[in-house]
C-alpha cells in the first residue's frame, strides 16, 4: 500500500480538527501522521495528512473531506516535487566514552545538540523520512532514552 | 431583538409554518416567544416521535422539516431520529438548547455534547457561543440542509444566546471562504453516454432516492416514453415512478421482484439515478454486474465509485441530467429497438411471478394487496421496518409523487407512527397509509396520542405476527430455526390500547374478514388502527442471501412448496 501525502486547507474554527479526524475513523481509514497549523492567512489552517490506501481509497478521502463545509482545498501531493520535513528530539544515552562518537555523527546529519546531562544528550532533527529514520538507527546502539517526533509537513516546490 | 425571537423571526421569514418539538428548561425562552408566534408548534410525546415527524413531513412536501428539543436528554433522543433522515438524505433544522455558555464543560444538569454525538450523523453541525453569529449560522444551516444531497443540520443553542441580544441583519454576508466547484463533467460523459446507449440491447434505468430529491419525475416519465428503457427501482427511488400503470419493473435487491432483479442481471448498460448502491441492492458489491456498462450519476461525488466499479460517472442532480440526455438523445435522433429486450422481461415476469399462497391465517401480503385495491386518491404510503416494510415494496404499487416514506437506510423500526403523522401534517387532507408491525409500533405507540389529538386521517395497519418477523425468518434461514428473543409471547391489548388514545380500532384475524374491515377502515373519516392477526411463518420471498447476486434469489419457484435458489 502506497502512502499519501493529503494537503488539506481547513478554516481556522473551533471543532475542524475533530472533524476531520472523526470523518477518518468513521469510514474507517488510518491516519499515519497529521499535523495542523495556521497558514499565512490566520483564518485558515492547514492539515497535512500521511494516509495509507490504494488510489480508490485516496480518492474517497479526499472526497469525503470535500463534503465538510469547513473544508476548503484538498491536494494529493504524494507525486509531486515537495520539501517535506519532520522533526526529532531524542534522548541518548551517553556516558563520557560515547560522547565524541555521537557528536561526530551528528555532525555528518547536521543536528543541533539542544540539552546536554551527565549521562545522556538530547539531540533535534530536522528532514524527511529517510533522514529522520537514518539518524534513529546510527543512535540506537548507544541506548535510547526517550524519543519523540512531529508528523510530517510538507510544500510543493516552486516553478522553475 | 433577543436570540429567541431572532431564531422564529427567521423562521418565519424562510417561510416555515409548522415544527414538531419538545419543550425543556433550556429552551424555555425559545418556546416563550414560539408560543407568540404565527408557527404552529406540534408537541409530540416523545423527542424520536418529534424528529421521525419532521422528516416524514419533509419527504412528503419537499420542504425543510423543522424540529427543536431541550438539552441533554432532550437532543441525544433525537439521535435515531437524525441519523435516520442522515442515512435517507432528508433536509432537516434540528435546533436544541444547551446550556449556558459559562456552565459548558462541567457536566451541568441536562448537558449532552450533543455536537460531538452528531457530527458523525450530520451534514453538518454548530454549537453557537457568540450570539453574534446567530444570524450567519441559521442562514448557512438552512443553505446546507437543503443544498446538493439534502441532509439534517443540527444548531445547539446555549440558553443565554437566546435571551442575548442581535439585529436583524438586511444583507447577510458569508464569512465563509469559497471552496472551489465540483466539475459536474456532465458535457464531456454526455456524447460517450449517448454512444453507450446507441448500443446497448438491454439498457436498464435504476432509480434512487435521489430522483425523488430532485424532483425528476416528469423528467424521467418523459425519458421513459421516449426511450422505452424499462425501469427499476430501490427502495427508495419507489414510487418515483407510477407503478400501477406497470411502469417500473419493481423494486431491485435482497427482496426485489424477481423480474427486476433478472433484469438487473442481464442488463448490458445499466443507467443508476440518485442511487448509493447500497449493500441490500448489490450484495457482494465485488460481483456486482461486472461485464454491465455502468452510468452512475448522483449529485454527491463522494457516491460514485465508492461501493461499485463503475464506467461513466456524472456528477448531477437528476433532474438536470435527465433533461440534458433527452436532449442528447433527440439531437443525436437515437431510437430505441428494444423489442426483444421487453419479451424477455415479460417472459421472465411470467415464469417468475411474486408469487404467495393463502390459506386459512391471513397472509400479510393478502391485506397489503386489499388496502391497495380498495385505497383512492393516491394515498401516502408510510412504512415502519420489517417484513411488512419488503411486502409493501413488493405489493403496494405506490403512484403518487412522494408518497412513499420508509426508513431505507438506517432501517429504524418505530420510525412508522410519528412519520405518518409528519407526512399527515404535512399534506392536510389527503389519507396517509401506515403498515407497521407489533415491534415496531411499539416503539413509539405513545404519539398515537397526537395522532388522536389531531385527528390525523391517519390508517394504521399493523400486522400482528406476534413475534419480529424479519429477525425470525433469518433465524429460520440461517440459524436452523433457533428463535432467539424474536418471539413475543405477551403483547398488549391492541385495540384497547389505541383507543385508550381515543383512536377508533378494529381486528382483523381471518382472511375473509379483510374486505369489509380494510373498507370500513378506509372509510371512516379520522385515524383508526387495524389489527391484522398475519401468518407468523410467512417470509419474505424472493430473497437473495447476503453477499448473493441479484439473480441468486431464495424463493418458490414454478409452483413448488420448497425454498430453491435461481441462478
Amino acid at each position: 500500500m502506497v502512502k499519501h501525502t493529503l494537503a488539506v486547507l481547513v478554516e481556522n474554527r473551533p471543532g475542524v480538527l475533530s472533524r476531520v479526524a472523526g470523518l477518518f475513523a468513521r469510514r474507517g481509514y488510518n491516519i499515519e501522521s497529521l499535523v495542523v497549523g495556521e497558514t499565512e492567512d490566520k483564518t485558515v489552517s492547514r492539515i497535512t495528512l500521511v494516509v495509507e490506501g490504494d488510489e480508490r481509497v485516496i480518492e474517497q478521502v479526499s472526497k469525503q473531506l470535500n463534503k465538510q463545509v469547513e473544508v476548503i482545498k484538498i491536494q494529493d501531493i504524494t507525486n509531486e516535487e515537495t520539501v517535506e520535513r519532520q522533526m526529532l528530539l531524542i534522548k541518548v544515552s551517553a556516558g563520557p566514552e560515547d560522547r565524541q562518537e555521537i557528536l561526530q555523527l551528528m555532525e555528518i546529519f547536521r543536528c543541533r545538540v539542544v540539552d546536554i546531562g551527565r549521562r545522556s544528550l538530547i539531540i533535534e532533527a530536522t528532514g524527511d523520512e529517510g533522514k529522520i529514520e537514518a539518524i534513529m538507527q546510527s543512535l540506537k546502539p548507544f541506548g535510547i532514552k526517550e524519543l519523540v517526533r512531529t508528523g510530517k509537513v510538507a510544500m510543493v516546490r516552486g516553478a522553475k | 431583538m433577543n436570540g429567541a425571537e431572532y431564531i422564529v423571526k427567521f423562521l418565519e421569514k424562510k417561510g416555515v409554518d409548522l415544527v414538531f418539538g419538545y419543550p425543556g428548561g433550556a429552551v424555555l425562552f425559545l418556546y416563550d416567544v414560539l408560543g407568540r408566534s404565527s408557527i404552529q408548534h406540534i408537541l409530540t410525546r416523545h423527542e424520536q416521535g418529534a424528529i421521525h415527524a419532521a422528516d416524514g413531513y419533509a419527504r412528503v412536501t419537499g420542504k425543510t422539516g423543522v424540529c427543536l428539543a431541550t438539552s441533554g436528554p432532550g437532543a441525544t433522543n433525537l439521535v435515531t431520529g437524525i441519523a435516520n433522515a442522515y442515512l435517507d438524505s432528508v433536509p432537516i433544522l434540528v435546533l436544541t438548547g444547551q446550556v449556558g455558555v459559562e456552565s459548558i464543560g462541567r457536566d451541568s444538569f441536562q448537558e449532552a455534547d450533543i455536537v460531538g454525538i452528531t457530527m458523525p450523523i450530520t451534514k453538518h453541525n454548530y454549537l453557537i457561543k457568540e450570539i453574534d453569529a446567530l444570524p450567519e449560522v441559521l442562514e448557512e444551516a438552512w443553505k446546507v440542509a437543503r443544498e446538493g444531497r439534502p441532509g439534517p443540520v443540527l444548531i445547539d443553542i446555549p440558553k443565554n444566546v437566546f435571551t442575548g441580544t442581535v439585529d436583524f441583519p438586511e444583507v447577510l454576508s458569508s464569512t465563509r471562504k469559497q471552496k472551489i466547484p465540483f466539475k459536474n463533467g456532465l458535457n464531456k460523459q454526455l456524447g460517450r453516454i449517448v454512444g453507450v446507449l446507441k448500443k446497448a440491447q438491454r439498457p436498464l434505468l435504476f432509480a434512487g432516492g435521489g430522483v425523488v430529491s430532485a424532483g425528476a419525475e416528469e423528467e424521467l416519465a418523459e425519458f421513459v416514453k421516449y426511450s422505452g428503457i424499462p425501469v427499476v427501482t430501490s427502495l427508495m427511488g419507489k414510487g418515483v415512478i407510477p407503478e400501477k400503470e406497470g411502469g417500473s419493473l419493481g423494486m431491485i435487491g435482497m427482496h426485489g421482484q424477481p423480474v427486476a432483479n433478472l433484469a438487473l442481471s442481464a442488463c448490458d448498460v445499466l443507467i443508476a439515478l440518485g442511487t448509493r448502491f447500497s449493500d441490500r441492492v448489490t450484495g457482494n458489491p465485488q460481483h456486482f454486474l461486472t461485464d454491465t456498462c455502468i452510468i452512475h450519476v448522483d449529485i454527491d461525488p463522494a457516491e460514485l465509485f465508492k461501493n461499485v466499479h463503475i464506467d461513466l460517472p456524472v456528477v448531477s442532480d437528476a433532474k438536470k441530467f435527465l433533461q440534458m440526455l433527452l436532449l442528447a438523445l433527440r439531437e443525436a435522433k437515437v431510437s430505441f429497438t428494444l423489442n426483444s429486450w421487453w419479451e424477455q422481461i415479460k417472459a421472465w415476469a411470467q415464469e417468475y411471478p411474486l408469487a404467495f399462497t393463502s390459506g386459512s391465517l391471513l397472509k400479510p401480503q393478502e391485506v397489503i394487496r386489499e388496502v391497495a385495491r380498495q385505497a383512492e386518491d393516491e394515498p401516502i404510503v408510510v412504512t415502519d421496518v420489517g417484513q411488512h416494510q419488503m411486502f409493501v415494496a413488493q405489493h403496494y404499487p405506490v403512484q403518487g409523487k412522494r408518497s412513499f416514506v420508509t426508513s431505507g437506510g438506517l432501517g429504524t423500526m418505530g420510525f412508522g407512527l410519528p412519520a405518518a403523522m409528519g407526512a399527515a401534517f404535512g399534506r392536510p387532507g389527503e389519507t396517509v397509509i401506515l403498515f407497521t408491525g407489533d415491534g415496531g409500533l411499539q416503539m413509539t405507540a405513545q404519539e398515537l396520542a397526537v395522532i388522536a389529538q389531531y385527528q390525523l386521517p391517519v390508517k394504521v395497519f399493523m400486522l400482528n405476527n406476534s413475534c419480529l418477523g424479519m429477525v425470525r425468518q433469518w433465524q429460520e434461514l440461517f440459524f436452523n430455526g433457533h428463535y432467539a428473543q424474536s418471539v413475543f409471547t405477551s403483547g398488549p391489548d391492541y385495540l384497547k390500547l389505541a383507543e385508550a388514545y381515543g383512536v377508533k380500532a378494529w381486528q382483523i384475524s381471518k382472511p375473509e374478514e379483510a374486505k369489509a374491515l380494510v373498507s370500513k377502515a378506509l372509510q371512516h373519516p379520522g385515524p383508526v388502527v387495524v389489527e391484522c392477526i398475519v401468518d407468523p411463518e410467512e417470509n419474505v420471498l424472493p430473497m437473495v442471501p447476503p453477499g448473493g447476486k441479484p439473480n441468486e434469489m431464495l424463493g418458490r419457484w414454478h409452483g413448488e412448496t420448497h425454498i430453491s435458489r435461481l441462478g
